[in-house]
This record gives structure tokens, C-alpha cells and sequence, in this order.
């Protein structure tokens, strides 16, 4: 079976004006939400406890707030996660009492209406508890408990940033190498747009930044720089095998030719994220969004970006000539 | 011939993917609840306590399905989780404190595999259930404490020397600063002091026309004591961590000042967090030797005495008076003794110390004296059933118990002072043990949690599932889609699709690497994006039919011309997949190593492998048409 049987043959740096204003915009007004909401950091970022726990039945969130509020953790938030009977419960930073212990006063306090305190055994990946009728199933199960000192937060958000930076320059390095010093520009103006569009996906819509979405901003760079390449390998031999043609029409020409792989791959790779997504389970779903929004981008911006980018440099065939031809040694033939 | 693969290619591809397979397969069988018994403190278990812990099980009919004895401890497989809990409990009321007694996961595969070192993956704490704690020691104090203890031994030199001064203190930034009450003082007492503490960086100010001597540490002093607090400190915590009962517990540096402890299946932090921050002492007696041991162990002990217990088991009697405590002890090494060659502790002591042990030992030379190790334990009261017993508001009752043992009882051959040697010990690893136990006793400096995460067991076995799905799934995706899309070839690259699976899970097995939830997402976007390759050959291929190549020549040149494009956009991803690595805590590092080593294995198989299969496939012979 074959999709696109007939040789395609589109004009897609034609398009890079209409492409430019589309990426323009989304830029736009992905900055404008970043300048004036920001970003929503997770507790990895800011510092702060998060307390993920599983009521035997389903809970009131209202209830788990009171009692919170009796036992002074006023600024503590509580809303559900993924069912009615699972909670979530975060505090922020604070100036006093700042230290690990409040997420095992947490726990005492949620056990205390079911009167009963954990035990030191769980069975079959159950905890146990202790109460006046012995050993059985805690009625508020822990499943989750983060706390981050907020020294611990500022560093990351440091380390990320570079981390960042670092991943760009040790490519752009690889690809001046490997290419040229146009590609190895055209190749970061991508990745930098797909970055910053996925970032203001997460400021437009509120959603958390936590590490694992900056895992995922990684491997979005990791997977739009897949496409980039494959197409820019392309761009480079067709310069040295099409002897006529302008600029345009070769790269034009190479981007049909690695169209069918372009959308291939970025099919096979949108069913496992899209698996993650909805099988992943709540912990995953910043992760997997990141992705999903990150290999749409990147597919678009190694097409309508990076290329153009290199077109605009003002690439020529000349610059794409090898000093010396390059081959890899063919199979032997015995 | 083309697409023909010579017999030594083969012969690679053999010698990757049988190892692969056998490494991948101990993941297969999955884990036995277990039981695992090692020595506390770090005392080794011996063959003896092996047969005993066996007639133990044998007699309450609690027979594990299987006892092997590795790395020092004792492991136990049990057939149910209920019978693991009994015998653990059973176990620790037989057993008591000279063990520690931990549940554990053991790996279920047979012992032809496990014999030869494969093993399953190492699950992180998000799969497993845990906690991770991640400590930062407050070098503040380690400055402050032996700034003080320079303060005492600084006033006693300026007394010796009989040096007038006003005032000693402490500056808050940090620093000494003695304010003398003769300007003439001050070479004399800078030269005293330095004789005596020549690393010591001293400066003389005149302020208002006062003279004060300015006194720091140096640099290199500080670092050296930082070093030695980090490195006392995860000691200490090393010891605490073996009575929590925890089987495979991790503590490890990291960077200069933070400490990360990794504490598998502990679900009670609260508990975790009080031993760990709990306080331990040693405290130096002398031995009543002029009392009959027998005696004493027959009931009449000496008034002004007390029995204790040494290591090894036997009783000694001491003196009750305690002449100095850890507290007073600065450092001890191990160390090969220059004259005798035999293995020999060090010992630095405080001022105060020092004062005590020179008038002590220069009173009793030719007598022993005792180290004594005294911890304050608490945990829950069991009663004869190994229940907990509660109080009236259903509470655990915690009872403290107060550890002591004698650590070693040397004979005291000549007046002591700041500092000593302890001789007489049976090996350079009885040495280090000592000097790590004398310098372990308590912190040496107070630690801060500064992040936790905690991973319940429900949780724990949740993500497992959940990621098993989605690699599953996905694979399923994709497998299909390849199998509709390329049909032959398309099978050939589920193949080796397949073979890249089995591939990552060996390499993951055999380096032991931690596999976490995005760990997990990295093998599944892996799976995504492995077929690449397989994508750019086969569309190549395609390519070349259309521009009327021959079936053979359109393979050849399929695979040729892919190559350098697969090359350059896999290493580019791999060098984003290294930066991760290198910028990540624990979970996200578990994606950047599933990630890399997804590339590598997918290399290898999309390329060499399904090579091989299409040569086997449609090599050799002659095509008229090439169905792709």
C-alpha cells in the first residue's frame, strides 16, 4: 500500500510567506500569554508539598478542605485527580515550618476520622493500618508524596534553562560540521520555534510545567531535528546530483522526495504518544501533551521553517559542494 | 552477488541477539516476595547463622522456596506475600538486633540464569514504591563547631603561655578573634599558636588601639572538614538505614554538600525521617579488672560497675564512670601501623578529651579501656503474636530501647593525649570497620531534607501496568501499521522492531540502569520512532523501482543511500538525549537513558538486522518485481 502514489511534486517554499505568518502568530501570541500569565511551574520548579492519596470510597473535596483547616493547613489546595475518590493536595512554600515533616502530618491528619495510623507492612501493594479491629486495608491510601525545598526548585529551573541552551549549541555544532553553517542556523530557528509554541501551549492553557514536560521539550528538540536532518541530508545531495535548478527548486525537490517519510514517521510516532496519553495516567499527561503538541510543530517547522530559513541565508550549489565526494564503502560482493 | 550477507555478519548479528535474549530474559519470570538477612552494622553473617535461620523457618513450618546466600546477606524466596510477612515477623523476634531483617522483591528466574549474572531491570523508585530523600548537610555548623573547638584549645595555649587577654569569641561571619590585653603579646602568642595549629591562618589588627589576633581557617582546612562531615555523615546515615529494614537501600553523594538516600518499599516516612535523624554515641570507660567477669555474668555484679555486651557476643564488666564521649573525638583513620605493620585506628581528640585522656591513661597504664556504643532506638511493642499493642486511643505503643555495645577494649600501653592509636585489631578491614563506627556515631553535622518523593505501593504497581500497556499498545500501533503499509518488508522490520525491545531491555538489565516511568515513555517513543529508519529504507527503495533500478539494485542502493541520513539524524537526537542526561535527576535521567540507549539498539536493528532478513528474503535470486 502506498499513499501519494504518483511522484509529488509541490511547491512548498512558495508557501513560506503564508508559513511564516502562521509561525508569526503562534510566536505572538505564545508571548504575549508567557509575558502576561507565565507559566504555571509545578512543585519541581517552585518548591512547595504535594500529597496524591486514594479514599476507599469517593470523598467530598470540601470535607478533606475542612479538615485540612482544622489542623492549620490553610493554604493548602485540594482538588480531585483522574476519579472522585483520589485527591490531590498542594502547599506551597513556607517561610515557617518549611521542612519535610508536613507530609507525614498531612497523612496523620487525613487517617485520623478513619482512627487509624499506618502500620509497617503493606501486602500485595496495599498499606496496612492499625486500628481497634487490627490489621486491614488503610482506609486513605498514600500514593504519592513530593516535597521540594525551594533551594532545590531555583536550581532547577537554572539547570533546565541550560540545559537547554546546551542541547542547541552542541547541535548546531554537529550540524555546521556535518552541513553547513546555514543549516546549522535554519536547524536551531526550528528548534527554538517549537520550543517556544510548545511552551506557550502549556501559558495558553494553564497547564502545569513540571520536569517531566521538560523531558519532553527535550525530546521534542530531539525528534524535530530527526525530521530536520532527514530533510537537509536530502537538500545536500540533491544540490550535488541535480544539475540544473535553482536553489528553491532543489530543496523544493528534496522535500518531496522525504514527504512520505515525513508524515510516516510522524504517524508511528503520534500512535505511541497518543497511547501514553491516554493510557499513561495522570502522572504522564503533561509529558505526553508536550510531545503530542512538540512533533506536530516540529513535523511543520522542518518543512516550512528550517528550510526556508537556509533559502533565506542565501544558500547556494556551490556551498554544497563537497571538497572531496563523500561515499560510504559499498557491500562487498563476494 | 548483491544483497548477500557473508557468513561473519551473521555471525555478529548471532552474538548480539542470543546474549540479547538470554540477558532480557530474567524479566520474564517477574519477582518472588523475599526475605532478606543481613549482619547490622555492617557485621558479616557467617555460614552458621545461615543453618540456624533455615531450622528456625523449618520448625514454625514457614520453609522458603528457595535460600541462597549473596553479597553478605541472606536471601529468602517465599511462594506467598503472607508467608513472607510471617517469616520476616518471626524472624525478627527470633533473630533480634544483631540482624536486620528486610522484605524485599526477588528475582524469580531460575538459578541457571541468575548464575551467571542476568538479572531483571532495576526498577526506580516510581515503579517499585520508596522513598527518596534528598539531604543537604549544613556546613554552617561544620565551620562553627571546630571554630569553637579552636576557641578551648586557643584559650588553654594562651594560659600555658601565660598571655594576658581580654576576650575570646566568635565572629557570626565566621572566624575567631582574641582581643590581647599587651601589644607585646602578640608575636609570642602567634607564634604558640601556631606551633600547635600550624594551618591556622592568623593575622594581628590593631583596631582603635586594641590588638587582636584575627584567626580563620584556611581554605583548604575548611574543605578538608567539609569533606570528612559528608562522608561521617553518610556513614551515620548507612548505619541508621540498616535497622529501617530496608533491602536495598541507596545512599550516595552527591555534589559536595548533599546527600541522596533512596529507601525502596518504605511507605512510613515518618518513620524513616526520625531514624534517620536520630543520634548515636560512643563513650570511652574503663574496664573493672578487679572484678571476676564469671561472677558478674553469674548475677553478682559489682557495685560501681555494669556488664556489657562486646560484638562478638561475650560480656565484659566496665567501669561506670565515663571519662570522654564521641563527642569529644575529632577524626579516626584507619591506617598501617609505620613500625609494626599491623593494622592500626588513629584517633584525634578535642581539647577537653585529650585533657582527660592524658590524665586517665597516664593514672592506668597496663589496664584496658572500653569503647562503648550507645544508641537510642524506638519501635513499635509487638505482643507474643507479633501484633502491635495499642493504647486506649488505638494507637501503636512505641517502646525506646537503649543499645549499647562494646566496639573494642584495648590495653592501655603508655600515657595518651590528643592523639592515640588503637593496636592489636586482626585486619585492615576490623581497622576501617572501627574507624568508621568511631567516626560514625553520631552526625557530624546536622542534615536538612530538602526534597522528598514518596511512591506508595498501589502507585508503584500502577505505573508498572500503565507502562506496560502503553509500550504494549503502542507496539501493536505500530506493528500493524508497518505489516499494512510495506506488507513483506513491513514483517521484516516488526522483526527487527521486536528485536530492538528485547535488545533495550538486555542492555537495560545487564547495566542495572534504573528504569523509571519516563523511562518507561522513552522506551514507548523508542518503539515510535525506531521504524524511522526502516521508513527511509523502504521509501528509498521505492524510490529507486520507480526511477526503473532492478529489484536488487533498488535494495542495494535503498539501504546505501539511507545510510548517512540515518546516521546524521540519529546522532543528532542522541546528542539532545545526552544533554538530558547529564541535566537530569533521577526520573528524567531514566528517560535520557532509555532514550539513548533506544537509538543505539534501533540502529543496529532497523539497519543491520533487517538487512540480513530482507538478503534471506530476496538475495540470491532473481526478481522480476518487488512488491513494497
Amino acid at each position: 500500500m502506498e499513499f501519494l502514489k504518483r511522484d509529488i511534486d509541490f511547491d512548498f517554499l512558495s508557501k513560506k510567506r503564508a508559513a511564516s505568518i502562521v509561525s508569526i502568530i503562534l510566536i505572538v501570541a505564545g508571548l504575549i500569554s508567557l509575558s502576561s500569565r507565565g507559566l504555571n511551574f509545578g512543585i519541581d520548579f517552585t518548591g512547595g508539598t504535594l500529597v496524591e492519596v486514594s479514599y476507599e470510597n469517593s470523598i467530598e473535596v470540601e470535607d478533606v478542605r475542612r479538615q485540612l483547616r482544622v489542623a492549620q493547613f490553610e493554604d493548602a489546595q485540594v482538588q480531585y485527580y483522574g476519579t472522585s475518590s483520589d485527591i490531590l493536595i498542594r502547599l506551597p512554600v513556607r517561610s515557617v515550618d518549611n521542612s519535610a515533616s508536613i507530609s507525614s502530618k498531612i497523612m496523620e491528619v487525613l487517617r485520623m476520622p478513619f482512627l487509624e495510623t499506618l502500620a509497617e507492612t503493606s501486602t500485595g501493594g496495599i498499606q496496612q493500618c492499625v486500628s481497634e479491629s487490627g490489621f486491614h486495608a488503610c482506609k486513605v491510601q498514600m500514593r504519592r508524596v513530593e516535597f521540594v525545598g525551594p533551594q532545590v526548585g531555583g536550581e532547577l529551573t537554572e539547570k533546565g534553562g541550560l540545559a537547554m541552551i546546551y542541547a542547541l549549541i552542541g547541535i548546531m555544532i554537529y550540524v555546521a560540521w556535518r552541513f553547513e553553517w546555514r543549516f546549522a542556523l535554519g536547524s536551531v530557528a526550528a528548534l527554538v520555534h517549537d520550543v517556544l509554541i510548545t511552551v506557550s501551549f502549556f501559558s495558553i492553557f494553564g497547564l502545569e510545567v513540571s520536569l517531566p514536560v521538560l523531558a519532553a521539550l527535550l525530546a521534542v528538540i530531539g525528534y524535530s531535528l530527526n525530521d530536520t536532518i532527514v530533510i537537509f541530508d536530502r537538500i545536500r545531495e540533491n544540490f550535488r546530483k541535480m544539475r540544473k535548478g535553482d536553489p528553491t527548486q532543489v530543496m523544493n525537490r528534496a522535500i518531496n522526495n522525504t514527504l512520505r517519510r515525513t508524515v510516516l514517521t510522524s504517524l508511528t510516532t503520534l500512535f505511541v504518544v497518543l497511547t501514553l496519553l491516554i493510557l499513561g495516567g495522570e502522572i504522564m499527561k503533561g509529558f505526553s501533551l508536550a510531545l503530542l503538541v512538540g512533533i506536530i510543530v516540529g513535523t511543520y517547522s522542518s518543512i516550512f521553517v528550517a528550510s526556508p530559513v537556509v533559502l533565506a541565508l542565501g544558500i547556494s550549489r556551490e556551498d554544497m559542494l563537497p571538497p572531496k565526494k563523500e561515499e560510504f564503502a559499498p557491500e562487498e560482493a563476494p | 552477488m548483491l544483497n548477500h550477507y557473508s557468513w561473519w555478519k551473521w555471525a555478529i548479528i548471532a552474538l548480539v541477539i542470543v546474549p540479547g535474549f538470554f540477558y532480557a530474559l530474567p524479566n520474564l519470570f517477574g519477582n518472588d516476595p523475599g526475605v532478606q538477612i543481613r549482619g547490622a552494622r555492617g557485621l558479616a553473617l557467617e555460614t552458621t547463622d545461615f543453618e540456624t535461620v533455615l531450622s528456625l523457618l523449618s520448625d514454625k513450618e514457614l520453609n522458603p522456596k528457595s535460600a541462597t546466600f549473596e553479597e553478605d546477606s541472606l536471601r529468602l524466596r517465599f511462594a506467598t506475600p503472607e508467608l513472607q510477612l510471617k517469616a520476616r515477623d518471626f524472624l525478627q523476634r527470633k533473630l533480634g538486633n544483631r540482624y536486620t531483617i528486610a522484605l524485599t522483591l526477588l528475582p524469580a528466574a531460575p538459578a541457571w540464569i541468575t548464575s551467571v549474572g542476568a538479572q531483571p531491570m532495576y526498577l526506580g523508585l516510581d515503579l517499585r514504591g520508596g522513598v527518596h530523600f534528598l539531604m543537604e548537610v549544613d556546613m554552617a555548623s561544620v565551620s562553627r563547631r571546630a571554630e569553637e573547638r579552636y576557641m578551648a584549645d586557643i584559650r588553654t595555649i594562651l594560659r600555658d603561655e601565660a598571655v594576658r587577654y581580654q576576650g575570646i569569641r566568635r565572629v557570626p561571619e565566621g572566624g575567631i578573634e582574641v582581643q590581647l590585653r599587651d601589644a607585646g603579646d602578640s608575636e609570642d602568642s602567634t607564634k604558640a599558636i601556631r606551633k600547635q595549629f600550624p594551618r591556622l591562618e592568623i593575622r594581628q589588627i590593631d583596631r582603635n588601639g586594641t590588638d587582636i589576633l584575627g584567626i580563620r581557617l584556611s581554605e583548604s582546612e575548611r574543605q578538608e572538614l567539609s569533606e570528612f562531615a559528608l562522608e561521617q555523615n553518610i556513614t551515620a546515615l548507612r548505619n541508621r538505614i540498616d535497622e529501617l529494614g530496608v533491602a536495598e537501600p541507596v545512599v550516595q553523594r552527591q555534589g559536595d554538600r548533599r546527600i541522596v538516600v533512596q529507601l525502596p518499599g518504605v511507605q512510613d516516612t515518618a518513620r524513616a525521617k526520625r531514624i534517620l535523624g536520630r543520634t548515636a554515641t560512643l563513650e570511652t570507660l574503663l574496664v573493672d579488672e578487679e572484678h571476676s567477669i564469671d561472677i558478674a555474668i553469674s548475677g553478682k555484679v559489682p557495685p560501681g560497675s555494669k556488664l556489657y555486651p562486646m560484638r562478638d557476643g561475650r560480656k565484659i564488666l566496665l567501669k561506670n564512670r565515663v571519662l570522654y564521649s564521641g563527642d569529644n573525638i575529632i577524626n579516626a583513620a584507619a591506617s598501617i601501623d609505620s613500625q609494626s605493620g599491623g593494622p592500626i585506628v588513629s584517633i584525634s581528640l578535642d581539647a577537653m578529651g585529650a585533657r582527660i585522656n592524658q590524665r586517665v591513661t597516664g593514672e592506668n597504664v597496663g589496664k584496658r579501656m572500653a569503647v562503648l556504643y550507645i544508641e537510642i532506638r524506638s519501635r513499635v511493642k509487638l505482643d507474643g503474636e507479633g501484633n502491635p499493642v495499642l493504647n486506649s486511643d488505638g494507637d501503636a505503643v512505641r517502646i525506646k530501647e537503649r543499645i549499647e555495645e562494646v566496639i573494642t577494649a584495648p590495653v592501655i600501653r603508655g600515657q595518651l593525649g590528643k592523639r592515640f592509636q588503637i593496636e592489636g585489631l586482626d585486619s585492615v578491614m576490623e581497622a576501617r570497620d572501627l574507624a568508621l563506627l568511631l567516626r560514625a556515631g553520631s552526625l557530624a553535622a546536622p542534615v536538612d531534607i530538602i526534597e522528598e518523593r514518596t511512591v506508595g505501593p498501589s502507585l508503584g504497581q500502577a505505573n508498572i501496568n500503565r507502562g506496560l500497556q502503553s509500550v504494549m499498545i503502542g507496539f501493536i500501533l505500530v506493528l500493524v501499521f508497518m505489516a499494512f503499509y510495506y506488507r513483506i518488508f513491513g514483517l521484516l522490520a516488526n522483526v527487527s522492531l521486536a528485536l530492538n525491545l528485547v535488545l533495550l531491555v538486555a542492555v537495560l538489565s545487564i547495566f542495572q540502569a534504573t528504569l523509571t516511568l519516563p523511562g518507561v515513555a522513552g522506551i514507548v517513543l523508542t518503539v515510535g520512532m525506531a521504524v524511522d529508519a526502516n521508513v527511509l529504507i523502504f521509501e528509498r527503495i521505492r524510490e529507486e523501482l520507480r526511477n526503473a533500478s532492478s529489484p536488487q539494485a533498488s535494495i542495494h542502493s535503498g539501504y546505501e543511500k539511507a545510510f548517512s541520513t540515518i546516521v546524521d539524524a540519529n546522532i543528532t537526537t542522541l546528542i539532545a538525549a545526552i544533554v538530558l542526561f547529564n541535566f537530569g535527576t533521577g526520573p528524567i535521567k531514566g528517560f535520557a537513558i532509555t532514550l539513548s540507549i533506544g537509538i543505539i539498539t534501533s540502529l543496529f536493528t532497523s539497519v543491520f538486522v533487517t538487512r540480513g532478513l530482507v538478503n534471506l528474503v530476496y538475495g540470491r535470486r532473481q526478481l522480476q518485481d518487488l512488491k513494497i
